[in-house]
């Protein structure tokens, strides 16, 4: 860890490369930067930075470098691993004032954009073209393209359109040390090592985004969205299995259990039949005369894999009333428990009845409930755990369930973490999903970007020290099974 | 055939290790020509081969390092999938392990993605010739950076690729291709209009005066796509492609420099001299010419294209595209975290790597 620095002298020389407005230390103007998505950790940086300028960071950064001060950037701060989290010794870099489109290639089907656009904003500033920037997270509104980049994130058409590592072409990012690379280029490959794979999802610990390169796509000629109920959760399962062996890759496939599709319904009334024990809601897109004959076929797969209903939106109105209730999943779970709780786990999905099976028996041991709402098609479930924070010790109680949850995910040879990222939340279960030989790699990388360790230090990747610690207590339960797996 | 000779490999490596030794990684050998030329001890990946495991339904395969191609796509056409990234395989030895170290992707790439597109996972031995295990069989994970699509163009330097595991796709239910008559600029003109209107092609090609495209999907959209692109249809669509990708056809047989340049799709004919051939929408452009190195290199550059010397090197110039002084020191550290001793296939993607 860096040495305490003199924050006097820090302020002094961040504001002889920012103006003064752009560098906050008061205390009530660090406030609102305490926490990102996960706000159950909070902390006060010692400043914030708002450079507009792709040399300001520079600036910063080869500062921080020089006073061995951590930084943490920050995007929107949506996140829901703590990957923002600011650190109470360094400074917090918000990218916010990078919000240029900087070119848009409606023939290559590009944009060129600073790391602060929204995700959402892209899709809309290039509709007129016909096209859209696919990823689509369920914090779109909010969330933003450089935030995107370094949580690798996904969303509900993930599963036939890909994760943002999938849609982006070139980065530009500047090092530690303050030095600007140009990851990537013009063409689909580039020589060398990927790094822009290795960029991506490396939640800011190897450099400082300024600047994304976007696939577009064209939109597609239709949509189709098939709303299907079951009586048994297992049955859905199998339902998703049925589809994609019928050789058919929808653009969406996602699931509800009871509690959610209820909560979902009181919310925004999408129509949702609440005495169902799961719901999937399955979209096809292409050309119209495919999404007819998808539909037709897929609406077959569903009643012989034992649907007690099957409905086709009949019109546009209803398809995005249907996808409403998904995309309000979260927020309607919270109107009914004072506080939740949202995993990210991610399995093979035949292993979706032993998983649902054992996460039910976790919720009668913990007393706590949990709502699941899954990306089907992926095998990526988002598992919610309704809790009231107001009531001590249920915090812990529920990140202990949680921490159960994801472990049960890496038995199964699934992960710990589908799209949310690490961050500070899921650290602990790092040591669960990999072994010291495979962390202490992940180190050497961290080191070969970041010498010094000031990227974001502490997140993402765990110390072996603090593994063996945790390791140490699941030891002492007599829960975790083989904390060493051998891989072979 | 199956074997698991991993342990016997992670031997070897600890030997080349402990004793500071070159090793040169090799299955199939079909990519004999690619890349830079090392002189080190063989460490021969072919034995370890087979599928260890394929769920159709999941999507997912994984198999070992020396498993043939061949082999893959024939179980996988079984439950009617594919690779859709459509690996060329230079030779009928081709394997899993070269094709995901040379990131080796064919005419589907610009459709559907590259080979790197479609791994989710690997088990590898590093430098040190410890055994590590980077991603899942899951296809969403962002556990941990992402080590696993970091092997796919490393061409062996940074681990010894033991297993991959890949996304498969369903096979289209239907493929055709129609050709044109047209020249360059035409041809351009029509293939970005064509995927802009959300047709289902799936490969292009302009050679000769001449633009290939194939449709890919199910009948109807591919049945009213033929309609709006109109064209002679070819007869054997699957084979003008896999000639295509194999690099079997009149075009590659030749013995001057082949240039592989990466660039954007809608640049503008290159003023280089040479016989051209176009793939991916125009992304991807094969050079077979005298040019000189630099020249090549300086006119990619001038686009943010990229330039790799594929096959027939007649001087000393990089394989590779070079990198720009920032990006070669990351390269230098990356290469030292996996491989401090610098044993595996050193110098084989860029000489001081």
């Amino acid at each position: 860890m860096a040495i305490p620095v003199d924050k006097t002298h820090l302020i002094s020389r961040l504001q002889y490369i920012l103006p003064a407005a752009s560098v906050l230390h008061q205390k009530e103007d660090l406030r609102p930067y305490e926490c990102d998505g996960l706000s159950a950790y909070r902390n006060l940086p010692l400043a914030v930075v708002l450079p507009e300028k792709t040399e300001q960071v520079q600036a910063i950064l080869k500062l921080c470098f020089e006073l061995e001060v951590p930084v943490v950037a920050r995007g929107a701060g949506t996140g829901l691993s703590g990957g923002a989290l600011p650190l109470p010794n360094g400074i917090l870099l918000s990218l916010a004032k990078f919000k240029d489109i900087i070119d848009i290639d409606p023939v290559q089907c590009v944009a060129r954009v600073q790391p602060g656009v929204r995700n959402l904003a892209i899709s809309q500033a290039v509709e007129h073209y016909g096209l859209y920037y696919a990823p689509d997270p369920s914090s779109q509104i909010a969330c933003t393209i450089g935030g995107n980049v370094a949580e690798n994130s996904g969303g509900v058409h993930c599963l036939k359109y890909g994760l943002t590592v999938h849609n982006i072409q070139q980065l530009k990012i500047i090092t530690i040390e303050g030095e600007l690379l140009t990851i990537g280029g013009s063409g689909l490959d580039s020589a060398g090592y990927d790094l822009l794979a290795l960029m991506t999802g490396s939640e800011g610990m190897l450099g400082v985004i300024v600047e994304v390169s976007v696939k577009l796509l064209p939109k597609p000629e239709s949509a189709q969205v098939i709303l299907a109920a079951f009586d048994d959760l297992i049955k859905a399962g199998e339902a998703v299995g049925n589809i994609i062996s019928a050789g058919i890759i929808p653009a969406g496939l996602e699931m509800m259990d009871k509690l959610a599709i209820k909560a979902a319904e009181d919310f925004v009334h999408a129509g949702y039949p609440t005495d169902a024990a799961a719901i999937l809601l399955c979209e096809l897109d292409g050309s119209a005369a495919e999404v007819a004959e998808y539909i037709n076929t897929v609406q077959k797969l569903l009643t012989e894999s034992g649907a007690t209903q099957v409905r086709v939106a009949k019109d546009e109105d209803e398809r995005i009333t249907f996808w409403k209730g998904r995309k309000a999943a979260f927020p309607a779970v919270g109107r009914i428990s004072p506080d939740y709780y949202c995993m990210d786990g991610t399995i093979p999905r035949k292993h979706l009845p032993q998983v649902l099976k054992n996460m039910a028996e976790l919720s009668a041991k913990y007393n706590l409930p949990v709502a699941n709402v899954f990306h089907a098609g992926d095998g990526n479930l988002h598992p919610l755990i309704l809790y009231d924070a107001n009531i001590p010790g249920e915090l812990e109680r529920t990140e202990e369930f949680g921490g159960k949850i994801l472990e049960l995910c890496v038995e199964v040879g699934g992960s710990i973490t589908g799209e949310h990222g690490i961050g500070i939340e899921k650290i602990n279960q790092m040591c669960v999903q990999f072994n010291s030989v495979e962390l202490t790699q992940f180190h050497a990388i961290k080191k070969a970007f970041d010498e010094k360790g000031l990227l974001n230090p502490g997140k993402a990747v765990p110390t072996l020290h603090r593994c063996a610690e945790f390791g140490a207590m699941h030891v002492h339960h007599g829960e975790l099974p083989h904390p060493e797996l051998e891989r072979f | 055939m199956s074997k698991d000779i991993s342990q016997s490999l992670q031997a070897q490596i600890f030997d080349a290790y402990e004793n500071k030794t070159a090793l040169k990684i090799q299955a199939g050998n079909s990519k004999h020509f690619y890349g830079n030329s090392i002189n080190a001890n063989l460490l021969d990946v072919s034995e370890h081969q087979g599928i260890i495991s394929y769920e159709p339904t999941e999507l997912v395969i994984t198999a070992r390092a020396g498993t043939r191609l061949s082999d893959i796509e024939k179980t996988l056409s079984e439950s009617n999938q594919m690779l859709a990234f459509e690996p060329p395989a230079f030779s009928e030895s081709a394997t899993l392990g070269g094709t995901i170290a040379g990131n080796f992707s064919g005419p589907r790439r610009a459709y559907a993605g590259a080979a790197r597109d479609f791994v989710l996972g690997c088990n590898i031995i590093n430098g040190k010739a410890e055994a590590l295990s980077f991603g899942g069989q899951v296809m969403k994970n962002v556990a941990g950076y992402d080590a696993s699509r970091l092997m796919c163009g490393a061409m062996g330097g940074l681990g010894v690729i033991l297993d991959v595991s890949l996304k498969v796709l369903p096979n289209p239910e239907t493929e055709l291709t129609l050709s044109h008559q047209c020249d360059i600029h035409q041809a351009q003109k029509n293939i970005h209009q064509w995927v802009k209107q959300s047709l289902p092609v799936s490969a292009s090609c302009f050679y000769n005066r001449q633009l290939f495209v194939r449709l890919s999907g199910n009948h109807s959209s591919v049945t009213s796509a033929k309609n709006i692109i109109g064209g002679e249809s070819i007869s054997s669509s699957s084979g003008f492609w896999k000639k295509l990708k194999n690099q079997q056809n009149d075009f590659f047989k030749t013995d001057k420099p082949l240039w592989r340049l990466s660039l954007a799709s809608n640049s503008a004919p290159l003023d280089l001299s040479g016989e051209g051939l176009y793939e991916w929408s125009g992304a991807l452009r094969w050079l077979s010419s005298d040019e000189s190195a630099d020249k090549i290199r300086q006119t990619l550059e001038a686009i943010n294209g990229q330039a790799t010397l594929f096959r027939n090197p007649q001087s000393d110039a990089e394989i590779f595209h070079p990198l720009s002084p920032g990006i070669l020191k990351v390269h230098r550290q990356l290469k030292k975290a996996f491989d401090p001793e610098n044993i595996l296939n050193p110098g084989n993607l860029y000489k001081e790597l």
